[in-house]
């Protein structure tokens, strides 16, 4: 039976007309319309989430089994389509200023949010590796943007390789999964583990091999090692894109996979997500300390970041889902807002990315320092920012399911990052300040930089929207 | 005369796969060898596919392969264009070249 519907892929279909509408027009006009162009994708998302909101959020599977839609994966691309959106604003100007301004980037952008919707709504090992491929493909190649600068091409260079042994791993993995369940399709493979009374060594081998090619999409420990160098020389916009967007795909990819297909193994990929979230934390918190460069802090606090979602993972309740979902929201709209501020550090031109380079902001630029100050201190957690109730829902799910030592541990190692958070603002604000940074901040990343304080001052007014609203997001995965 | 049988495929694509990995981090000299192990590594979960194809009697792997062909000739022009860009800046392809950042 031919199953050919396709409204569920409207959002995914039409942003894939458009980005092929808007590099026809690129090639046509050349560089002088990307700052056009970058608004029209930007457009282009818009709609994109309009069409999410019209559709039916009713969970129904189509193409044979290979695409999913669901309350979760509704809910994700949401996510998805706004920190691309959010990406796009902050990029226009810092693009002119470094005079990379290509209209490739905002095409590259869309294509790669394409590829992480349809990594949220794999319903198929296939549909899987496809949108993993087309989101790590593009975010090759914009790491590599800045033709003109060694480290931005270094960073390409190291991300491919990587990523590509990662895809391999991936690969292998199912290949695996593949053999010993005789299907790749998710449902399939549901009722095939069910069925085994051993599992096999082989499906063993493949659930590891698939979790180490994901934990590189992720930036987990052990697989973490190209994060600092790519966040450092890739162009600090693009850099923006990697912190916010592709960890939500991932992170989505990640429970659909270990819920669903995944869920009768529980106990195998329970001790490996433990290990890799437990190694993040704790590396996410020592590391950092020791770096110069915001960009690189920002890489190990997102490794960071990454172990603590992954708690909520390993809890497997619907209560831990809810709360990674709701995590990744959160820290989300902090890095956008650290971003609108670190895209701003420019003196005479030149980009500014030392820790130091803020000293005394608070008397050159007290908006910024203050908001800079909010974010880091909703970073390290602390009440009542919305950083806070991130954390406070991961832990709470983990102590409720008696996993009271990554409990323990989550809340020591943030009380280690916090020291690097507070660090800043004591560079901010008790540092003798240094020349001024340029004034030209754009409209746009004013906008990102207002919406993001606001949301997390607000967030403790009335917290029940939001977390009721990723509660059924995640809730669904369990049905 | 010895009949091959699924584990013999198995072992090769788990042999080719090692030497894979082995490639990319063991290699010191040149990063079109990288490359070359990378296509390598998919080669060997192609091998997988097909073997496991044949024995389950299900076409899903063989076209499974035919996508990761696909996707390794786009990861290979996407790879050699980066490569082009940077020995533009550096004028040099080699591993130990690679090392502007570190920490």
């Amino acid at each position: 039976m031919i199953d050919f519907n396709l409204v569920p892929l409207l959002p995914e279909l039409f942003l894939a007309m458009a980005a092929m509408g808007l590099l026809i027009v690129g090639v046509a006009h050349g560089n002088s319309v990307t700052p056009v162009i970058c608004w029209a994708c930007a457009a282009a998302l818009v709609v994109a989430s309009f069409l999410l909101f019209g559709m039916s959020w009713e969970k129904q599977i189509v193409l044979n089994g290979m695409f999913v839609f669901d309350n979760f994966a509704g809910f994700m691309k949401l996510l998805i389509i706004l920190g691309l959106i959010t990406t796009l604003a902050l990029s226009v100007k810092y693009l002119e200023q470094e005079r990379i301004s290509r209209f490739e980037y905002p095409v590259l952008i869309v294509l790669a949010g394409i590829g992480m919707m349809m990594m949220v709504s794999a319903s198929n090992l296939l549909a899987l590796y496809m949108g993993l491929e087309l989101q790590s493909l593009s975010l090759y190649v914009l790491a590599a943007f800045n033709r003109n600068s060694l480290r931005s091409a270094e960073a390409g260079i190291k991300y491919f390789v990587l990523g590509a042994l990662s895809s391999g791993m991936l690969l292998f993995g199912i290949s695996l999964i593949y053999g010993f369940t005789g299907s790749i399709d998710f449902g399939v493979i549901r009722g095939a583990l069910e069925g085994l009374e051993a599992i096999p060594f082989g499906v063993t081998f493949g659930l590891v091999f698939i979790l180490a090619g994901l934990a590189f999409k992720i930036s987990a420990v052990p697989f973490h090692m190209w994060t600092p160098d790519v966040y450092q020389g890739a162009p600090t916009c693009v850099t923006a894109l990697f912190a916010i967007v592709p960890k939500v795909a991932a992170i989505g990819l990640l429970m659909r996979l270990l819920y669903e297909p995944f869920l009768p193994v529980h106990d195998q990929w329970m001790q490996i997500i433990y290990f890799v979230s437990l190694g993040s934390m704790v590396l996410g918190a020592f590391a950092a300390i020791a770096q110069a460069n915001i960009k690189r802090l920002l890489a190990y606090s997102s490794i960071g970041n990454m172990g603590y979602a992954l708690i909520g993972i390993v809890v497997g309740t619907p209560e831990g889902a809810g709360a990674v979902v709701l995590y990744i929201l959160i820290y989300m709209v902090m890095t956008a807002g650290v971003f609108a501020i670190v895209l701003g550090m420019r003196r005479d031109g030149i980009a500014a990315e030392d820790i130091s380079d803020l000293s005394g902001l608070s008397k050159t630029n007290p908006i910024q320092a203050y908001a800079m100050a909010i974010f880091m201190f909703s970073m390290s957690g602390i009440p009542p920012l919305a950083g806070f109730f991130g954390k406070l829902f991961i832990f709470q799910a983990a102590v409720s399911a008696e996993f009271y030592v990554l409990a323990t541990l989550g809340i020591m190692t943030s009380v280690v990052a916090a020291y690097y958070y507070l660090k800043i603002i004591k560079v901010m604000f008790f540092d003798e300040s240094i020349e001024a940074f340029d004034k030209d901040i754009p409209f746009a990343r004013r906008v990102v930089l207002f919406v993001a304080v606001a949301f997390l001052l607000v967030f403790v007014i009335r917290p029940e929207a939001i977390v009721e609203s990723a509660q059924n997001a995640a809730a669904v995965l369990f049905t | 005369m010895i009949e091959i049988g699924l584990s013999h495929y198995l072992t090769l694509a788990a042999l080719l796969f090692t030497i894979g990995v082995f490639g990319i981090f063991l290699n010191r000299k040149n990063v079109i060898v990288i490359l070359m192990s990378i296509e390598l590594m998919l080669l060997a979960v192609n091998i997988n596919f097909v073997a496991f194809s044949a024995y389950l009697n299900d076409l899903t792997g063989q076209v499974f392969t035919m996508f990761i062909l696909t996707v390794a000739a786009a990861e290979a022009a996407i790879g050699l264009a980066i490569l082009v860009t940077f020995f533009r800046n550096k004028g040099s392809i080699a591993v130990e070249d690679i090392s502007a950042m570190r920490g």
